[in-house]
């Protein structure tokens, strides 16, 4: 790690520790936007992290920026940091500035309506639609993708998803409040979303095998620890290898990303196969190690479970995102192969 | 608890060029090498081929000049390493010296042994084994039972070593073997000798595996001289020696990339299809994300190691990983191809064939998953 990495390290670790008890977690799960967090959170201005310092931000990198987006994932953070981080980059990658408070992005169809741009579809699951006033649209433009923001949005379909998050669809009846072109692929919101979902992967990961070697080490069964049980021991190393593994494929994407957001696409495929892989594996292995202590919601193991689960899938699952990569790998043919994975 | 650590690695512009370099020569060099001669990666021994890559420097790359080396980084010794093998280059005859008995004398041995042995083995002339496993001691090493009894300027071997790799074609093993028995300190009478393999008294005898082929061996000692010039190290003084040789054993590229040449078959006998199931794209697409991503974490292990790190923990994670991979590999292709793979049948097909049979080996040698298991379970101070 870096200088600027070991302080949002730091500095993250420090502020999620303080201000994210479990009756911040619970409350947030009833539906209740968990303020002072925010607050702490827009005061360290992680949510600006890429976003360059002409416009006000930290003008950090990718690699930087994976600390926050991991961390999202170690502390189980009720809140779209992750979105926000990823909605205020596309805004500054189209020359857009950026405003204060939580942002969320989605895929739209939008359509030049004289100067501006309105959406004409209603921005479909959004995560954390209602607790946003600002929202990042993005749709395709032969020069990239064409970006826009909007605000106030009615919202609908409110629902939560397995993390119990928030989500809901948007629609929009005045055009967007600024909009731009950025050079980025078509697919942006899949690509730049599945990155942050592997990245929270990888975070989460880490800490329920923390939680679960801490557990395994305490937990006397026969009249010892269960960690001493070589049964254990295997399925935790199996756990903390597939951890390591999500780690360094999401830390290569962000590197893929860092040098060019246009080509990172296999980096970042590779990434969310990987991570959603290892989530299932990881949530069981952390599940079954715990016995049934873990499956009360007392416990708390879930706070991070529920996310490896529903991040698993979200913005492309293993199965889609391996499809694009066999796809690419078929096409490419046998040679090609290597090269390709050679090449970073 | 100890986390692992896989710092991102940059390949340096000497080793991108380098990988041009071996890239032609192997395009050259292995034109018309079938399918079946690829599968078999660091297994397929070619002493004509070793020599030629001596020739080239491509054997001790990062040992002193003095021995024969070429004191290029570990990074350049990377990129050759995983050109060979994606390439399915046969290169066992001098893989063991190279990859771990060349370091282990660099580390332990006399000056006399170092001059001896290095500069041929870096000419791809000297080929090595391992002598670790017996009959009795497999994942319990250090329950060796074979014999070296001190004669005062020497020593005389009794016993026998099993599944010794290539015992049958190499000129010397470097053995461990039981100097001294102490109650309750079984790791402190294990000395390391380097035996000439045409030393009276060794009798080697192939051993056909599974697939029908004699790669291991059987080598029993009788009564066999060894001049005391020929310890490596300390007496008594090898179990942290052996260490050290499992930690090159483990943590090389060849640890994950064993079955990519039949992975690149694979991958080429989809393209000449003009159509695919999305379960076919799906499977190869989980493949290629697993050993992308191992390759990350091997090319960062050897990151750390050019940085003079001890990366054991981190190595045993890509063996373990990279095993399980290589071991879906043969079945991945049975299953997505549907028909079965004959011996005689050439192509993809035999390469195939003679993968599923060898699968099994991946997670045994050079420790077993349990074993890795366990070493990563202690890093994580479950143990
Ligand atoms: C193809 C091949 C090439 C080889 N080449 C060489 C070579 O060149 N030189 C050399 O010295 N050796 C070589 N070996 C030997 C190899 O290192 C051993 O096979 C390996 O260490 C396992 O020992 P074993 O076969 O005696 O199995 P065992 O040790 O008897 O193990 C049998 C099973 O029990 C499990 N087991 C054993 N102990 C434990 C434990 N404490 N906890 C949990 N499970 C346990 C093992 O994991 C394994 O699944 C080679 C092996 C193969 C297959």
């Amino acid at each position: 790690m870096n200088e600027l990495q070991t302080m949002l390290s730091d500095t993250a670790n420090r502020l999620f520790t303080d201000h994210l008890q479990k009756p911040v977690r619970e409350a947030a799960e009833e539906g209740q936007w968990p303020q002072l967090l925010w607050q702490a959170v827009e005061e360290n201005g992680f949510g600006h992290v890429l976003v360059s310092e002409a416009r006000g931000g930290a003008g950090a990198g990718w690699s930087d920026a994976m600390v926050l987006l991991r961390a999202c994932g170690t502390h189980a953070v009720p809140l779209p940091l992750a979105e926000t981080i990823v909605a205020a980059w596309l805004l500054d990658q189209a020359g857009l500035d950026v405003p204060e408070g939580p942002l969320t992005f989605a895929q739209s169809d939008l359509q030049p309506d004289g100067d501006s741009v309105v959406c004409t579809v209603p921005l479909q699951a959004v995560p954390f639609a209602a607790q946003c006033k600002h929202v990042v649209a993005v749709s395709p433009h032969k020069d990239g993708v064409r970006i826009a923001l909007f605000v106030d949005g009615k919202s609908s379909n409110e629902v939560t998803t397995i993390a119990r998050d928030p989500v809901a669809d948007l629609t929009y009846n005045a055009p967007a409040v600024s909009h731009g072109i950025a050079q980025l692929p078509a697919d942006t919101v899949l690509q730049f979303g599945a990155v942050v979902r592997a990245a929270g992967i990888a975070g989460a990961l880490q800490a329920v095998l923390l939680q679960a070697v801490q557990y395994a080490g305490d937990r006397v069964q026969f009249g010892r620890p269960i960690s001493q049980f070589q049964a254990v021991q295997h399925q935790l190393a199996e756990l903390a290898s597939h951890a390591a593994s999500v780690g360094v494929a999401v830390d290569a994407a962000a590197r893929a990303i860092e040098a060019n957001p246009r080509t990172a696409g296999f980096d970042i495929a590779v990434a969310k196969v990987r991570a959603a892989d290892a989530a299932q594996i990881g949530a069981s292995i952390a599940h079954q190690t715990h016995g049934a202590i873990g499956f009360t919601y007392e416990h708390g193991l879930h706070f991070w479970t529920r996310r490896l689960w529903s991040w698993a899938p979200e913005f492309g699952g293993a199965a889609h995102w391996a499809q694009r990569l066999g796809k690419e790998a078929i096409k490419g043919g046998g040679k090609e192969l290597w090269t390709t994975i050679a090449a970073r | 608890m100890q986390t692992f650590r896989f710092d991102p690695c940059d390949l340096p512009d000497t080793a991108l060029a380098l990988r041009s370099d071996v890239r032609a020569f192997l395009a050259s060099e292995l034109d018309g090498f079938p399918a079946r001669k690829r599968a078999e990666t660091w297994m397929g021994w070619d002493a004509d081929f070793s020599r030629k890559l001596g020739e080239r420097g491509w054997i001790g790359m990062t040992w002193p000049k003095q021995y024969g080396g070429h004191e290029r980084s570990a990074l350049d010794r990377y990129v050759v390493l995983e050109e060979m093998l994606s390439a399915g280059a046969p290169v066992a005859a001098h893989w063991i010296g190279d990859r771990q008995s060349g370091p282990l004398l660099l580390n332990y041995g006399t000056e006399q042994q170092r001059q001896k042995y290095l500069p041929s083995i870096a000419r791809g002339e000297s080929f090595f084994c391992i002598g670790m496993s017996e009959p009795d001691s497999g994942s319990d090493l250090a329950s060796v039972r074979t014999r070296a009894e001190s004669t005062g300027d020497g020593w005389v071997i009794n016993g026998t070593k099993l599944w010794t790799s290539g015992a049958h074609r190499a000129h010397v093993m470097i053995a461990l073997f039981r100097t001294a028995t102490e109650e309750g300190n079984r790791h402190g009478g294990l000395t390391q000798f380097l035996v000439d393999l045409d030393t009276p008294g060794i009798t080697i005898r192939p051993i056909r595996d599974l697939s029908g082929n004699a790669h291991f061996n059987e080598v029993v000692f009788e009564d066999v001289l060894v001049p005391d010039t020929q310890r490596v190290g300390e007496t008594h003084g090898a179990w942290k020696q052996v260490t050290a040789e499992l930690a090159y054993e483990r943590s090389g590229p060849e640890r994950y990339l064993s079955c990519y040449p039949l992975m690149a078959e694979l991958v080429q006998e989809m393209h000449g299809k003009s159509e695919h199931s999305s379960r076919d794209e799906i499977e190869i697409g989980r493949a290629v994300a697993e050993l992308a991503t191992l390759r990350q974490m091997s090319v960062s292990v050897a990151g750390m190691l050019d940085a003079g790190q001890n990366p054991a923990l981190e190595a045993s994670v890509v063996k373990d990983l990279g095993a399980v991979l290589e071991q879906r590999i043969p079945g991945l292709a049975t299953d997505l191809l549907g028909r079965p793979f004959h011996l005689g049948a050439g192509g993809i097909d035999e390469a195939a064939a003679y993968l599923v049979q060898n699968a099994p080996s991946f997670s045994l040698r050079g420790g077993t998953r349990e074993i890795l298991r366990g070493i990563i379970a202690r890093g994580l101070g479950l143990r």
